[in-house]
Order: C-alpha cells, then sequence, then structure tokens
C-alpha cells in the first residue's frame, strides 16, 4: 500500500473515532442541560399533568443509555429524528439551514482565501514598506472590530444611508442566485473582512519564514524578479501552514458565524441551534452539535491531507 | 409667485392622490410646486388616500420580532408574536373585540345567552368556506372547541376552557353551557388560541387549513411566511386588501429597524421604547403606540413574612416612583400604573381610584408603623422579567432608600426565572400582558384559587365579588363590583404595578389603515388585514 494512502486511511479512521467521542459528549452536554424539556416546550401554561403527559411522549422517562444507542442508531441510518417543539423531521429542517450555511461559507472564502494570499503575497514583496504596513493595519483592524459592530456599520452606511444592499439577507428557493447574491452581499462583507487578517497573516508569516533559505538567494542570484521568487519558491514551500489556517477559518465560517446570522437576519444553521437551545428541543441540538462536530473534524482532516500532500518529502518516499 | 396656495389645484391633486393615480412621490413633488410644506403635504396626501378608502393590491412585507424555527401552525401552541400574527392572517375566531372593547362578530353571527349567562349560544355565520373548499359547519366549530378543552392537546386556551361543563351543537347554533356564570365568556371566545379549523384540527392541528382572509403559501418557521388573498373570502369587502403578505422574521431589533428605515418592509413590532423618538425622526417613518393592557410589576406575597404585614405592602407601594420609570423605563411610551391590573383598556374600568403617587414621608411612616426590622428586604429581578427591569429595580432601590426603606437586588439569571423565581420567592419582578377583561385578568392572578396567584392574595371579599360580577349581565352593577374589587387590591394586595406598556409599532411612508388597539401589538394582529399600500 502506498504510504499516502495508509496515513490518508489512518487520518479518516480517527477522524472516525472522534466523531463518535463528539456523539458521546454531546449526548452527555445535551443531558446535564439545566432545566426540563416538557417545561420548556409548554412554559408558563404548564400544569403538573400536561407535564407528565408530554415527558411520556417524550419518552423522557426512560434510561439515558437506552435512549443514546437508540439515538446513535437513528443518526447512522440517517434519522436525526424529529423535532419535540414543531413536530418537523430534523433532517430536512436542518438540511435546507446547513445549505444556506454553507453557501454564504462558500461565497465568503471564494472571496476571502484569494484575497487572503494575495495580501499575504504583496505583504511580503513590501516587507517593511508602506503597502505591507497598510495590509497589515486595516486586516488587524477589522479583524479586531466585533463582527456585529462591524456589520451594523455596514448595514448602516450600505443599507440605510446608500442603499446598495439590502439589510436583512433572508433567502428562499425560489430567488434566482444573483438575487441570493445581491441579499448575501454584506454578510459576505463582513465575514471577509473577520476572517481575512487571519488568513493574510499567517500567509505572510508562513512565507517570511522560507525567504530566509538558500535556495531563495539562489533563485534571487539567478535574476528572478521579486515576486516570481515568492509566487513560484517561496509560496509552494510555505503551504502548509497556510493550508490549515485556510481550513480553520472555513471551519468557523460554518460552525461560528451566528452572530452575523442574527445581525443579517441570515437563516443558517447558528439561528436555528440557538432556537432550538432556548426550546431545550434535544434531538435538533444533538443533530447540529454532530454536524458541526462533522464539519470541524472533516475540515481538519481535509487539512492534514492537503499539508501531507503538500509535503514532496511525504509524496515522494524514498 | 402669488404667495397665496391655490386650494382648487391642491384639491384637484388630493383626489387624484385618493383615486390612486398619483403616487406619494408625485404628489409631494406638486405640493412643493404649490409652496405647501412637506409635512403639510404629508398630512395632505394622508389625508386623501384615507377618504378614498382601501385599494386592493401590493405586498405588504412585515419584519417581526417573536418568531423562532420551532413556530408551528397549529393554534393551541402559538405563544410568540409571528404565530399570532401569522394565524390572523389565515384564520377566524368566533368574534372579535374591537379597539373601543366592543364585540365584532366574525364566525359567529350573532351571540345570545341565558338569563342567568349560563349557556350561551353562538348563532355560526352561513357561506364561510375553508381554504380547502370545505364549508365552514357549527360541527367544525363545536370539534374546535373540544380539542382546545382536551389536556393533550397542550393549548394555550385551555384555562379558558377549563369553565366550560358542556358544548352541543343546536342547529345553526352551537351550545355552551358553564359549570358558573360568566358574562364575559363572548370576550373569552376571542382568544387567539380558538381559530376555528376543519373538525377543530383534530386530524391535522398544524396544517394551516383555515377560513381567513389569506392562506399560506410559504412557511419557513423562524425565517419567512408567505401569505396570498383567499378568494373565497366570505368578508373580502372589509378586510384583505393586499394581494400577499411576506412575513420576515427579524428578531434582532436594530436589524428590524434597518429593514423599516431601508424600504425592505412596510411594518414592524416591537420598537424599543428607547430608540422610538429617533425611529420617528427617520423619513417616511410613523411610530403608531397604544396604551395596552400589558403591565411591569413587582409583586410580594401576602403570606409570607415580611409582606403578610399590609403596613409594610403599603410602604413599598409609596415608595416607588412611577412617573420616574415611564420617563426612564419606558422612555415615555406607557402610562403609570395604581397597583392594579386594570386600567382604562379595560371595559368598564372605574377611573376614580385615587392615583397613588411617589410619598417618601407616607412610606416611611409605613414602614415604622410595620414594625420591621430594617434588614434589607431581597427583591429578585432579571433582565427576562421585562425590558428594563434590572434598572427598574434599581430606581426603585433608590426611590426606596430616600424613605429609609433597604432594598437588596438579588439579580436572577434569565434561565430558569419562571420556574424558579417567579411565583415561588416572595418578592420580585415580573410582567403581564393583560387580558381582554377584568373578569379574566383577576381570575387568571387574583382569585384566591388561581394557579397564578402570584402575590398568594387571599381575600373572601375579593373572591365573592369577583364571583357574583361574573354572573352579573347588568353592566352598571357589575362596574360598581369590579370599582370595589380595585379598591380592595389597591390597598391590601400584593402587587405594585408601576407601568403600562405602550405596544410600539412602525410603518413605512405606503402603509394606510394602520390604527393602533390597545388589545394587542399589530393592530391586536390583524395588521396585515386591515392596511392597505399605495403607491
Amino acid at each position: 500500500m502506498h504510504p499516502i494512502l495508509k496515513l490518508v486511511a489512518q487520518r479518516v479512521a480517527l477522524g472516525i473515532l472522534l466523531l463518535w467521542a463528539a456523539s458521546v459528549l454531546i449526548f452527555v452536554g445535551t443531558q446535564i442541560l439545566p432545566g426540563d424539556v416538557a417545561q420548556s416546550i409548554l412554559g408558563q401554561a404548564a400544569t403538573p399533568q400536561s407535564l407528565a403527559n408530554l415527558r411520556a411522549e417524550l419518552g423522557l422517562n426512560d434510561p439515558p443509555v437506552t435512549r443514546y444507542f437508540a439515538w446513535l442508531g437513528g443518526v447512522l441510518t440517517g434519522d436525526l429524528g424529529t423535532s419535540l417543539t414543531n413536530g418537523r423531521d430534523i433532517a430536512t429542517a436542518m438540511g435546507g439551514r446547513l445549505w444556506n450555511t454553507l453557501f454564504l461559507a462558500f461565497w465568503t472564502a471564494l472571496i476571502a482565501v484569494p484575497l487572503a494570499i494575495l495580501l499575504g503575497l504583496v505583504a511580503v514583496r513590501y516587507q517593511g514598506r508602506w503597502p505591507d504596513k497598510l495590509i497589515s493595519g486595516t486586516t488587524l483592524a477589522t479583524v479586531s472590530v466585533p463582527e456585529f459592530l462591524l456589520g451594523y456599520i455596514a448595514v448602516f452606511f450600505l443599507a440605510v444611508q446608500y442603499r446598495v444592499f439590502p439589510s436583512i439577507s433572508t433567502v428562499y428557493d425560489s430567488m434566482s442566485l444573483g438575487e441570493k447574491l445581491n441579499a448575501i452581499a454584506l454578510p459576505i462583507l463582513v465575514l471577509t473582512l473577520t476572517v481575512l487578517g487571519h488568513m493574510m497573516r499567517m500567509t505572510r508569516a508562513a512565507i517570511l519564514n522560507v525567504m530566509q533559505s538558500a535556495y531563495i538567494e539562489t533563485a534571487e542570484l539567478k535574476g528572478l524578479g521579486g515576486f516570481a521568487v515568492i509566487a513560484r519558491h517561496a509560496f509552494p514551500n510555505a503551504i502548509a501552514p497556510v493550508i490549515n489556517v485556510v481550513m480553520l477559518n472555513l471551519a468557523y465560517l460554518v460552525v461560528g458565524v451566528v452572530v452575523v446570522e442574527v445581525v443579517f437576519v441570515y437563516p443558517g444553521m447558528g439561528q436555528y441551534l440557538v432556537d432550538h437551545v432556548a426550546k431545550r428541543d434535544v434531538p435538533v441540538v444533538q443533530a447540529c452539535g454532530l454536524v458541526f462536530a462533522a464539519v470541524y473534524i472533516g475540515m481538519n482532516l481535509l487539512a492534514d491531507v492537503l499539508s501531507i500532500l503538500a509535503n514532496p518529502r511525504l509524496r515522494h518516499p524514498k | 409667485m402669488t404667495g397665496k396656495i391655490d386650494k382648487n389645484q391642491i384639491d384637484y391633486f388630493k383626489l387624484r392622490a385618493g383615486l390612486g393615480r398619483m403616487s406619494r412621490r408625485e404628489f409631494m413633488g406638486r405640493m412643493g410646486a404649490l409652496g405647501v410644506s412637506a409635512a403639510m403635504a404629508g398630512t395632505f396626501y394622508a389625508e386623501a388616500v384615507r377618504a378614498a378608502g382601501p385599494v386592493k393590491g401590493g405586498i405588504l412585507k412585515v419584519g417581526l420580532q417573536g418568531g423562532e424555527s420551532t413556530n408551528s401552525m397549529d393554534p393551541a401552541l402559538a405563544a410568540s408574536q409571528v404565530p399570532y400574527f401569522n394565524l390572523n392572517a389565515a384564520a377566524e375566531t368566533l368574534v372579535e373585540v374591537t379597539p373601543t372593547g366592543e364585540l365584532e362578530m366574525r364566525v359567529a353571527e350573532a351571540v345570545e345567552s341565558s338569563a342567568d349567562a349560563k349557556t350561551w349560544m353562538f348563532k355560526i355565520r352561513k357561506g364561510i368556506t375553508f381554504h380547502n373548499g370545505k364549508d365552514l359547519t357549527p360541527a367544525d366549530v363545536l370539534a374546535t372547541l373540544e380539542r382546545h378543552s382536551d389536556e393533550n392537546a397542550k393549548s394555550g386556551a385551555l384555562g379558558i376552557m377549563k369553565g366550560i361543563e358542556s358544548m352541543k351543537v343546536d342547529g345553526d347554533y352551537v351550545a355552551v353551557t358553564l359549570a358558573t356564570a360568566n358574562a364575559d365568556l363572548p370576550y373569552l371566545m376571542a382568544d387567539y388560541h380558538l381559530m376555528i379549523q376543519p373538525n377543530g384540527g383534530k386530524d391535522a392541528p398544524a396544517d394551516a387549513t383555515f377560513s381567513g382572509a389569506y392562506v399560506l403559501k410559504s412557511d419557513e418557521p423562524g425565517v419567512r411566511h408567505v401569505f396570498e388573498r383567499n378568494p373565497n373570502y366570505w368578508d373580502s369587502a372589509n378586510r384583505g386588501h393586499v394581494d400577499q403578505i411576506e412575513v420576515l422574521v427579524i428578531n434582532d431589533p436594530t436589524a428590524r429597524m434597518a429593514a423599516l428605515q431601508s424600504g425592505q418592509v412596510n411594518l414592524v413590532n416591537r420598537v424599543e421604547p428607547r430608540t422610538a423618538s429617533l425611529l420617528a425622526r427617520a423619513p417616511g417613518v410613523t411610530v403608531a403606540n397604544a396604551g395596552g393592557r400589558g403591565h411591569y410589576v413587582f409583586i410580594m406575597h401576602c403570606n409570607t413574612a415580611p409582606f403578610d404585614n399590609n403596613d409594610l405592602r403599603l410602604a413599598l407601594k409609596y415608595a416607588i416612583d412611577r412617573q420616574e420609570m415611564v420617563d426612564k423605563i419606558l422612555a415615555g411610551y406607557g402610562t403609570i400604573g395604581n397597583d392594579i391590573p386594570i386600567n382604562g383598556a379595560y371595559p368598564l374600568f372605574d377611573d376614580s381610584i385615587p392615583q397613588r403617587a411617589y410619598d417618601p414621608d407616607k412610606a416611611a411612616f409605613h414602614y415604622k408603623k410595620s414594625g420591621h426590622d430594617g434588614t434589607p428586604i431581597v427583591l429578585r429581578t432579571s433582565d427576562v422579567a421585562f425590558p428594563g427591569a434590572v434598572d427598574a429595580s434599581q430606581l426603585f432601590q433608590q426611590s426606596a432608600s430616600k424613605a429609609g426603606i433597604p432594598l437588596e437586588i438579588k439579580r436572577e439569571p434569565g434561565d430558569g426565572y419562571w420556574s424558579e423565581v417567579w411565583n415561588k420567592q416572595p418578592f420580585s419582578a415580573s410582567y403581564w400582558g393583560g387580558r381582554p377583561v377584568q373578569d379574566q385578568m383577576y381570575s387568571t392572578a387574583y382569585y384566591s384559587g388561581a394557579d397564578w396567584n402570584d402575590t398568594r392574595f387571599f381575600n373572601d371579599t375579593f373572591d365573592s365579588l369577583l364571583l357574583a360580577a361574573r354572573a352579573e349581565l347588568d353592566t352598571a352593577k357589575r362596574k360598581g363590583m369590579y370599582a370595589e374589587m380595585a379598591r380592595i387590591l389597591h390597598d391590601e394586595g400584593g402587587l405594585i404595578c408601576p407601568m403600562f406598556n405602550d405596544f410600539i409599532d412602525a410603518h413605512g411612508p405606503n402603509v394606510q389603515g394602520f390604527v393602533a388597539d390597545p388589545g394587542g401589538e399589530m393592530m391586536s394582529g390583524i395588521a396585515g388585514l386591515k392596511v392597505w399600500l399605495t403607491a
């Protein structure tokens, strides 16, 4: 077996193990949440009788271990269960939300990743001069301002004052791609500004690290121009840490954007999860937790594999 | 320039605007050309279109707080603002309560009662069809009432239905017999949970088949709901003016206000009092507020020391500055309370009850008379008790300390406040949404046997008056009884009611026919049916 295949297979197996551990943690976590599901659903109007009825109906009287394996069995067969609060099928309801989250993450990444890398390259090329300082300063500033504030500033100027883009980003099936992109323009902008700094600075640091190497000096001595050296010789050797930070930020775009979703009223996973946590809708919370864990683990797995592939010493073993 | 504004021309343009032949923008331009100020022209335009009456057509976009991805179209389960609005758009109850507190007949065409107010006959209107094309029959009404009486339906109207002993269909009528007489029963039937469904929703409670002016077309809970006008609606002359209603769930207040200002929605609910006056200054935006029945309260358990001493209760009632609370907590969007849960928004309210004012001297007098040992009195509060509850508690602490009464504020987590603190701890902050009639408010929270007697108020005279008033069909006598009850509660109760909060909605320039209603936000939920759009 090719050592790379073996390595990848090992990583995937580890990922699955990790996911299983995450499923146990999620289940235990939802069990120790304070409050009672039945009480939260019925709210102020609960009577002891209706509470008891609802608990029996929801199967809350079974032992936790039984419920865990019933749940795990369902998950493995693709059945995430039904929501306790509105009786909808979780897989269907969450599928739409997950799709929206991925849609926003995809378009943000499509803009943010190339932009961050390009800015990183430019910053290295003009290291210590004004373009470097300008790029570093600006991205540091946007990464330091809380996302919701960036969001409100964008809404105030671009939606209320000048009406360039809509302030609310509700998307639905009957919209065309163009309409959808117009609707999510502001969240893309805000998210891009949020993740840009991290990726750009990592790119810059990684490339500067290899710029000290002897082969860079050789390349310069053979007469290559500043930018060509960076792009052709330095960047390919600095790609592993860049891939890692890009993947970390992509995972963030999927699991960590709840604040931006709230500000722009975007129907993504974050808002969906928060609603159901507030109502103690345990099956939905578990399903969301599992999806988030899977995204995180998957992204890290991908980053590992790509870093391995980017390393010639691992790609061509002796 | 003649310097004199030509009245004939203005009238001509008003006529054209009223007929819908001229857009608002165009009208304002013409008025400007005639030398009319923008504010005046705006008033002229509003007058013109209002005089012309509703026009049909257009898409009304509504941005609402209070929608979750957990919402369903089952009327029994509705508890937040978006389901409330949606149900009112798509469905109808037997009767409704008008902004002036009268009954308006909807699915019921007439209501009659027996002389003892124990048996009530609802005559069901003929010719109403459900969205699925079937006729609405008295049997459907009966089934609806039956479903909400069932514990398993988890209906928010269960409390209302408990007083019903038996129900039956009698020709065109549905007859309801009560265990004890209740002169207010028709008002209770206006509860928004009691939407009439085919076979009462026993088969498919959440499938959104109703008899109302709009039909649900797209349903994404927590995101967006789209309704189209029901072409077969029985009362289309008076309701259902816009072709389509699009409800967008916008829970974040800033996002909601931005959506209104940028013209993405025409109508929003829950404007925050603090920003309402700023919003009103935005071009084209109208803020509409109505004094409602909802109120913010501090509640003392009358049976728990030290609050079992009426002098201590009076001391605390005199130690709160109600006007300051209205000014600072509600930014003026509200009215002061009088330690009773009733105000002028209720039918049969007696406004001659003297208003209690902040009086540190009287507070100190009663505090001393109560013989309290001077240890700080613990007041439990939380952000979820009502908006601004923590600030209000601090204001209370300060005004009380001027009277020499030490309060200690204990801030509780929002999570679990309603199950662990409210109705459990002897002194806490809370709120009430109000009820359509006095009887219901008093029976819910001040009757000795009530589950939610959150002030632990046990007063035999009060209880017997409540039961007597409920059975009394003579309104003058009833009003007298309610006044007497209010005075008892005012002087002896455990309720400190500093303020009644307004409902504050806002709408954009094209929305006409919006009338704020004390019964609830969004014109008591029916704004979608009543407003119309102009160009």
